[in-house]
């Protein structure tokens, strides 16, 4: 282009109306972050945006370069003090906040105002990191809203606001189509392409690789969800859905940890209830894929450790799908090596002397391993030890406490005592941990597994059988299996609002948003390469490669952009209606027999037709009269009233 | 059958551009923007919304997050739609040029353009750039409405200015696209030389150059009708004819004593220059025409008889503004 560029409009200062559009998307995308950011950032991040307001409202001065230069270094060692980094995931999304701020305040023409658009982009999908719900989801698409309605005031600023919002409006309406089709088609990869920062999942909850008193019990307060499970025949009953997490073998008088499980085939499982099913697992940010025991079948890529944990090369990052089976109520797996089951027998010394003394009695008293089982669970049955999620805090001795002492505990406490007393009295026995029961959403038919549902039970060791269940927890309080954690525990104690009986109606509401929110999780949030393929392959291409992707999802973005332009321009090849209406009259008189021939002009073809259907002469002359004044009369004949008859006569022609 | 084929042949024409034209009732000169004519090519903004996009896009993928690529896409979807509205800013838009006043050399030619807009929708936002002189205006378009933009190009020398290539150009509704199309109008203006003031020549007895000669014309006696010249005075428009028709016609009485001029490009110095001299008489001219005589113009070898009035002061001035001829 030789031509010189035109007086940019992005010169034009920053008005009031561009000015509250971007700061609404701002604060939008900025609010969710407020919470987690720190009270003086926020303020600041405030202060910044209305700063700006204030200098268009009383047409004051800006802050030179200096001031603001200052700002970004305070900021800056702000967040430094705050996180000890600047790189981080944490710190590096408050330094964009505070940049929004600040670019919003330094905003004096078109393109530091479009510059400012794209921070709010960048900040909305950083709330995504958090979290991707329906409720995030709704906002964040209100900000996109919000900073195209900007973009479009930015480009026709003399043009009235509600008209520049239906534009905006239509701008997204039409974005549809094309965003789900790129959504569906684009080329899905497995991230990450690089490292990611190390705080990246520190928000993700869920069980860990340890035991202590006191960490399971915090973490049965929190409702969070941790996996789904849509069975495809009947569910198995309650008391039968332990599902199985990390397994513990080492015991350092206070903390549970795992052992050193070597990698393993899957034992075939004998006998019980077979069950399929599927599982939609939240991220957690470990290994661990819950099943339930006795697992048959293995996810696709999962590894399966000798001590039964099934776990997944890379930590669950991503919310995942797996198809499971297994079988409820098999039998053991009846084989073990030596050096696990010496393992299984370790116990540091000097800890928990009561509670030893009572497994060497029960070893004296019993014949063999059964034998001092039965003495044990007799034990749990029989002491009245009661189930709390308030355990009071134990010391040194923590068995010993749990046992003779406070008599009671939650289901770590009853699972740590059983197993030690299981080792003190030589019977080989670990700890399991993972979750038990689940809710059923009557809505929806699925279940949801909480954090609340974690739960602690032990397996014993038996010469001839095999690793068995035992759950002293359900020894000494039975209800807790069938009626899960909220009837367990005495009523004022604390659980999570929605466990509470009494909020029946709260209940109902919250299974049918989660039975939406399920179907958010599994057909947009759980959307990955394998979805993707399994889609291509219902649109019959098996095993697309990413070209045949791209350049399926070309093809339909080259269409969605010509059907897009041809509706917009579709006035505009909508042929003439008096042509339209000749068409007719001639498509008429051709189905009588009467072909108008190439050469044939309006009135002798009319006269024609006249002669060789005189039965309509007199209508077939005057349509073709109009006609002829229509197309070659003078142009003040062209009324709306002599087209509309023209059509009319046409319509009403018949050859009685 | 027959109405795929139908439909399909539209679409081919729709698509080559080689249809009827849209409209079959188009005022003479007009153009049509048809979509084959608009170009469209990101603006620098719409360079780095690309440059954000890919940003969003790498982000979503390292993190997988579902959302993250739903929000890429859907601003890559507001991108494309807003590069079709972009063109359909421009597409279809007629074109037509207004009549031009005359200007005088120096002073800037005001060519307006008409913009008829069919469609349903507005187009607001349209810059006019006249690619010579790099003028250009801003103008809206309403749904099925009109608009004027006019161009006020500077007219350096006499004669004939055509108007030139004009491009119009738009980035609603985003600012992300630039589109653009190129019109040349059938459009001209005429540029009078420019006038130079200075004291009219004496009027002369005879015919001579630069000479006056004072006619027997009085207020008495009625000798004719003549057209109506807007300084006539209203007293003597025939308002009885007038009634009758539409053409307003003066009385002529005799005995009206009117000095009658002569202006002649001969009695100017050759020493002036053509140009120079030309704008001697264009002063003249206004000034003659200002005074209320009756003047002549002798150029060359064209004459034009005395007269009065706007019509005779405006072919002075083209007779002036189109001289071409040489110095005898």
């Amino acid at each position: 282009m030789s031509t010189a560029q035109p007086a940019a409009p992005d010169q034009r200062p920053l008005a009031w109306r561009d000015f509250a559009l971007l700061a609404a998307g701002l604060a939008i995308v900025i609010a969710p972050h407020a919470l987690r950011a720190p009270w003086w950032l926020t303020l600041l991040t405030a202060a910044l945006i209305g700063w700006r307001g204030a200098a268009i409202a009383h047409r004051s001065l800006l802050p030179s370069s200096w001031p603001l230069l200052a700002i970004v270094v305070l900021g800056m060692l702000g967040v430094w003090l705050e996180y000890r980094a600047i790189f981080g995931r944490t710190p590096g999304i408050m330094l964009l906040v505070m940049f929004g701020g600040l670019k919003m305040l330094e905003s004096r023409s078109q393109r530091d105002a479009a510059a400012v658009v794209f921070l709010t982009w960048f900040l909305a999908i950083t709330n995504f990191l958090y979290t991707q719900s329906i409720p995030t989801a709704l906002g964040m698409l209100a900000a996109v809203a919000t900073t195209v309605a900007a973009l479009v005031g930015l480009a026709a600023p003399r043009r009235a606001p509600r008209a520049n919002l239906r534009t905006a409006s239509l701008l997204i309406g039409q974005a549809v189509p094309a965003a789900l089709v790129l959504f569906l088609l684009f080329p899905r990869v497995q991230g990450p392409l690089w490292g990611l920062p190390q705080d990246a999942y520190s928000a993700l909850s869920g069980l860990s690789d340890s035991m202590a008193p006191g960490n399971l019990s915090q973490l049965t307060l929190s409702d969070a969800i941790a996996f789904r499970v849509d069975f495809t025949g009947e569910a198995p009953a309650r008391r039968n859905l332990y599902w199985r997490g990390p397994v513990l073998w080492d015991f350092d008088g206070r903390t549970w940890r795992v052992g050193s499980p070597g990698l393993a085939d899957l034992p075939e499982p004998k006998n019980g209830q077979r069950v399929e099913y599927s599982v939609m697992l939240e991220p957690h940010n470990r290994n661990w894929l819950f099943a339930l025991e006795t697992a048959e079948l293995l996810p696709p890529r999962a590894r399966y450790l000798d001590d039964g944990q099934i776990i997944s090369p890379q930590p669950i990052r991503a919310r995942m799908r797996y198809d499971m089976v297994s079988r409820v109520e098999a039998d053991p797996v009846a084989d073990e090596d030596a050096p696990s089951l010496a393992r299984a027998l370790r116990l540091p010394q000097g800890f928990n002397p009561r509670a030893r003394a009572l497994a060497e009695r029960w070893r004296a008293s019993s014949a063999g391993d059964r034998q001092v089982l039965a003495r044990a669970i007799e034990h749990f049955r029989g002491e009245r030890l009661q189930y709390t999620t308030e355990p009071r805090l134990l010391g040194r001795d923590s068995v010993d406490e749990f046992l003779f002492d406070s008599r009671e505990g939650f289901c770590e406490h009853f699972s740590s005592a059983f197993v030690f007393l299981m080792r003190a009295a030589g019977v080989p026995a670990r700890v399991i941990t993972g979750y038990q029961g689940g809710d059923m959403n009557p809505v929806d038919g699925r279940f949801t597994v909480r954090q609340s549902d974690a739960h602690a039970w032990s397996e014993v060791y038996l010469v001839g059988r095999g690793w068995t269940r035992v759950d002293p927890t359900a020894l000494s309080v039975p209800r807790r299996l069938d009626e899960g954690l909220a009837r367990s525990v005495a009523a004022a104690a604390a659980l999570p609002l929605i466990l509470r009986p009494e909020m029946e109606w709260l209940r109902s509401l919250r299974y049918n948003w989660e039975a939406l929110t399920h179907q958010w999780n599994l057909l947009v949030l759980g959307y990955n390469p394998e979805r993707q393929r399994e889609l291509m392959s219902w649109l019959g291409m098996r095993d697309a490669d990413w070209l045949e992707l791209a350049s399926t999802l070309l093809a339909a973005l080259g269409a969605f952009v010509l059907l897009l332009f041809a509706w917009m321009l579709r006035r505009f090849v909508r042929p003439d209606p008096v042509q339209a209406a000749w068409r007719q009259f001639c498509r008429k008189l051709g189905a009588r027999g009467v072909t108008r021939a190439p050469h044939e002009g309006p009135r002798d073809y009319a006269e024609r037709a006249a002669r060789m259907l005189p039965s309509a002469q007199e209508p077939i002359r005057r349509v073709a009269a109009l006609y002829i004044a229509l197309r070659y009369g003078p142009a003040a004949s062209t009324q709306t009233q002599s087209v509309v008859q023209l059509r009319r006569m046409v319509k009403d022609l018949s050859f009685g | 059958m027959a109405p795929l084929a139908d439909a399909r042949a539209r679409l081919t024409a729709w698509w080559t551009g080689t249809g009827a034209p849209p409209r079959s009732e188009n005022g003479g000169g007009a153009i049509v923007l048809g979509h084959r004519r608009v170009y469209i090519m990101p603006s620098r903004l719409g360079l780095f919304f690309g440059a954000a996009l890919l940003i969003l896009l790498v982000g979503s993928i390292n993190y997988a997050l579902s959302l993250g690529f739903a929000l890429t896409f859907l601003l890559t979807g507001m991108g494309l739609a807003g590069m079709v509205q972009t063109t359909r800013n421009l597409a279809q838009l007629q074109v037509r040029a207004a009549r031009v006043e005359p200007v005088f050399a120096g002073e800037s030619a005001r060519f307006r353009l008409v913009l008829d807009n069919a469609a349903q929708y507005d187009r607001p936002e349209i810059l006019l750039r006249h690619l010579d002189s790099a003028v250009q205006c801003r103008t809206d378009v309403a749904a099925g409405a009109l608009a004027e933009a006019e161009l006020a190009v500077p007219a350096a020398r006499r004669g004939w200015l055509p108007l030139g290539r004009v491009m119009l150009e738009t980035r609603f509704p985003i600012g992300l696209f630039r589109a653009w199309s190129y019109v040349r109008p059938e459009s001209r203006c005429l540029v009078y030389p420019r006038p130079e003031p200075g004291a009219l020549p004496p009027p002369a007895p005879s015919s001579q150059a630069g000479g006056a000669r004072a006619h027997a014309q009085g207020s008495d006696d009625f000798s004719g009708l003549r057209a109506y010249q807007p300084a006539d005075s209203p007293r003597h428009v025939a308002w009885k004819s007038a009634a009758r028709s539409d053409d307003m016609l003066t009385k002529q009485f005799a005995g009206e004593a009117v000095a009658e001029l002569w202006l002649d490009m001969a009695g100017l110095p050759a020493s002036l220059g053509v140009e120079a001299r030309l704008s001697r008489l264009a002063g003249w001219v206004l000034a003659a025409e200002r005074g209320g005589a009756l003047y002549g113009l002798r150029l060359g070898g064209t004459e034009l008889a005395p007269g009065r009035g706007d019509s005779h002061r405006a072919a002075c001035l083209e007779a002036l503004a189109l001289y071409e001829g040489g110095i005898p």
